[in-house]
């Protein structure tokens, strides 16, 4: 295995329970439960999991705009997790974040010239107006916009031309690693594919790493080399796409792929359809946190946590069942 | 579609859009016109003297004039011409009006913005001082805060109390600054719990998440994100505020702490033609329109540009 870009380490982010204006809460939400990972250098890898099991809660703390309550984010040596004021600041510029919503990720106040120059303009990337103004629109260009655009409003986009002036901007910084927030789950499927296919084009051009995070497993093993599978804020299954949407080993992950629709009508595969809902992630059931659900679960799933363990080479899993 | 619209092009294409907004507009102009104007008209013996004492002004028992008899909308008690009073006093109404507004704009916008985007304790105190503030009715505050400067003038140490900087004592005395700093110290509550709504929505929104993901400082939050996105609630407010001010200016002038006579102003006005309301009705009819119009003017506006700038956001 070669160095790794990114590597995180028992990261835990907690939110407290708003008690009241003058009572301390004593209840978290445990949106990530002490997860590791690591991203080499130009590799993509996906997260996926069901709504409210933490996964853009992991993408935000792993670029710090949410604050970690423990564990340690390694970028390139450093620990992200303790850099503070302008050391942080001047780290961010090897990381970027794509959101979800684009229609909410554009300021609505400024032109597009604005939004992609300003990452020139914190980072002091363009020496004077000409040079900014050029970078502005070869960026345009790279994401296969018109450089003429420049001076619009981001009301003036499409839903997928306003995902590439986010990218655009991301990518002005010349980061190492995208952090890829549901990129295209709020576009037409039309343009999820152009979205997908320009994100991997620059993955090629440039070398970034990228985090994507999804809840469309098949957009997911599109673009991936490994997927981390989470649930309720844990990592419940890592491995390699082909090896994981293969062949899951996690009854969460086999639950998960059965959904993906197939297209072929004669298929047999059989849908595994999980009872009940996502437990509370304030009050985690105790021991594997997937077993009131899980449909071969034992007694000691309910008294013991169950370890990340390696299964099989590059292949781990959090079930006591799992082989 | 919108290329190159300047401020004011725009804020015109706003106001013309709403039917509501041009009238308060259109009222609002005319008042300023004729405030501005009134110096020359006077020079031009288009318009009395406001402050002109004149026996000719009085009928022969000694009593104001009502309207007609060479006075346009009739004299007051010492003889002046009431149309020139009430013209000098829009000056004096607008103009503390609009600089109490801006006094309160900027401590609301400061105290909501801080709140809003730092949070925690900082946002406990300022909140719980703002809640404190609004409990009192603000023409009694305005009121405390008149006997504060008093009947002479209060001399303001600028300078900590250690320090011998005597150059920083500033003497307030009771005129148009006193008069729109009290105003304009009273009328912010209001404006900073709702900026501090405005920023704690468009903080979380994801453009504000990128440029904090870029590294963007504060100020930079503050300047390209958060101000220019809550720019029509706060004009919207400004307008609202301004309604307020003015109403509140003429209610000190007719307690008698406003801005000192013989300046002309409505509130004054009232107060000093109220003994004569049997005899000489219009000494109080004539700023009480004044008065009326100006305030439903600035509410009309504010009420229109609100139903033109708020379900659509635009540039």
């Amino acid at each position: 295995m070669s160095e790794a870009l990114l590597e995180v380490k028992s990261l835990k982010v907690q939110f407290p329970v708003e008690a009241g204006p003058l009572t301390r809460s004593k209840d978290f939400v445990r949106a990530v439960d002490d997860v590791s990972f690591s991203i080499e250098p130009g590799e993509t890898v996906g997260l996926v999991g069901e709504s409210g099991c933490g996964k853009t809660t992991l993408g935000r703390a792993v670029i710090r705009l949410v604050e970690p309550t423990a564990g340690q984010v390694i970028f390139e040596g450093q620990d992200l997790a303790r850099l503070k004021g302008a050391a942080l600041r001047a780290q961010r510029r090897k990381f970027q974040m794509i959101f979800q919503d684009p229609y909410a990720s554009l300021n609505p106040r400024a032109r597009v010239e604005n939004i992609i120059g300003e990452a020139l303009d914190i980072h002091h990337l363009a020496p004077n107006s000409t040079a900014r103004r050029q970078r502005v629109e070869s960026l345009l260009k790279d994401v296969g916009l018109d450089p003429s655009h420049a001076h619009r409003y981001p009301h003036e986009f499409s839903g997928g031309q306003r995902q590439r002036i986010g990218i655009a901007r991301a990518l002005a910084v010349e980061p190492k690693l995208i952090v890829c927030d549901e990129p295209v789950s709020a576009l037409d499927v039309s343009v999820q594919a152009q979205i997908v296919n320009l994100l991997r084009d620059l993955q090629q051009e440039h070398g970034i790493a990228y985090l994507f995070v999804a809840h469309d497993l098949a957009v997911v093993r599109h673009i991936s080399r490994r997927i981390l599978v989470m649930y309720l804020g844990r990592i419940v299954e890592t491995g390699e796409a082909r090896a994981v949407c293969q062949s899951p080993r996690h009854p969460y992950t086999q639950a998960l792929i059965s959904a993906v629709p197939v297209v072929d009508p004669n298929s047999k595969r059989q849908r595994i359809i999980l009872a009940g809902d996502v437990p509370s992630p304030i009050h985690p059931p105790a021991g594997c946190p997937f077993h009131p659900r899980c449909p071969v679960a034992e007694a000691r799933c309910k008294t013991e946590v169950p370890a990340l363990r390696e299964t099989a080479p590059g292949r781990r899993v959090a079930c006591h069942l799992a082989k | 579609m919108s290329l190159n619209f300047g401020f004011f092009k725009t804020s015109l294409r706003i106001i013309c859009a709403n039917r509501l907004a041009a009238t308060g507009a259109l009222i609002i102009l005319l008042f300023v016109l004729l405030a501005l104007a009134a110096p020359t008209m006077m020079r031009l013996h288009l318009l009395g003297d406001p402050n002109q004492l004149n026996l000719n002004g009085l009928d022969k028992d000694g009593m104001p004039r009502s309207p007609g008899h060479g006075y346009l909308l009739g004299s007051d008690n010492l003889g002046r011409d009431v149309l020139s009073r009430v013209i000098y006093g829009a000056r004096v109404s607008l103009l503390v009006g609009v600089a109490s507004m801006l006094t309160a704009t900027l401590i609301g916008v400061t105290v909501g913005l801080l709140s809003g985007l730092y949070g925690g304790k900082l946002d406990l105190a300022l909140m719980r001082f703002t809640e404190m503030n609004l409990t009192i009715p603000s023409i009694l505050l305005a009121m405390a805060f008149t006997s504060l400067i008093g009947d002479n003038g209060r001399i303001m140490h600028l300078h900590p109390a250690a320090l011998p900087w005597h150059f920083l004592d500033v003497t307030l005395k009771r005129g148009l600054l006193s008069v729109f700093l009290v105003i304009g110290f009273v009328s912010w509550p209001g404006m900073a719990r709702i900026v501090r709504a405005q920023v704690l929505g468009v903080k979380e929104r994801e453009f504000v998440l990128a440029a904090r993901a870029l590294g963007a400082s504060h100020w930079r939050l503050i300047w390209r994100h958060l101000l220019p996105n809550i720019l029509p609630t706060v004009i919207v407010l400004a307008a609202m505020t301004t309604a307020n001010t003015i109403l509140l200016e003429a209610g000190l002038g007719y307690l008698g702490i406003g801005v000192p006579p013989p300046a002309p102003d409505w509130g004054t006005m009232i107060t000093e033609g109220q003994p004569y309301f049997a005899t000489a009705p219009h000494l109080v009819i004539v700023p009480g329109v004044a008065i009326v119009l100006t305030v439903l003017a600035f509410n009309v506006l504010g009420q229109g540009l609100q139903e033109q700038m708020g379900p659509r956001q635009r540039p």
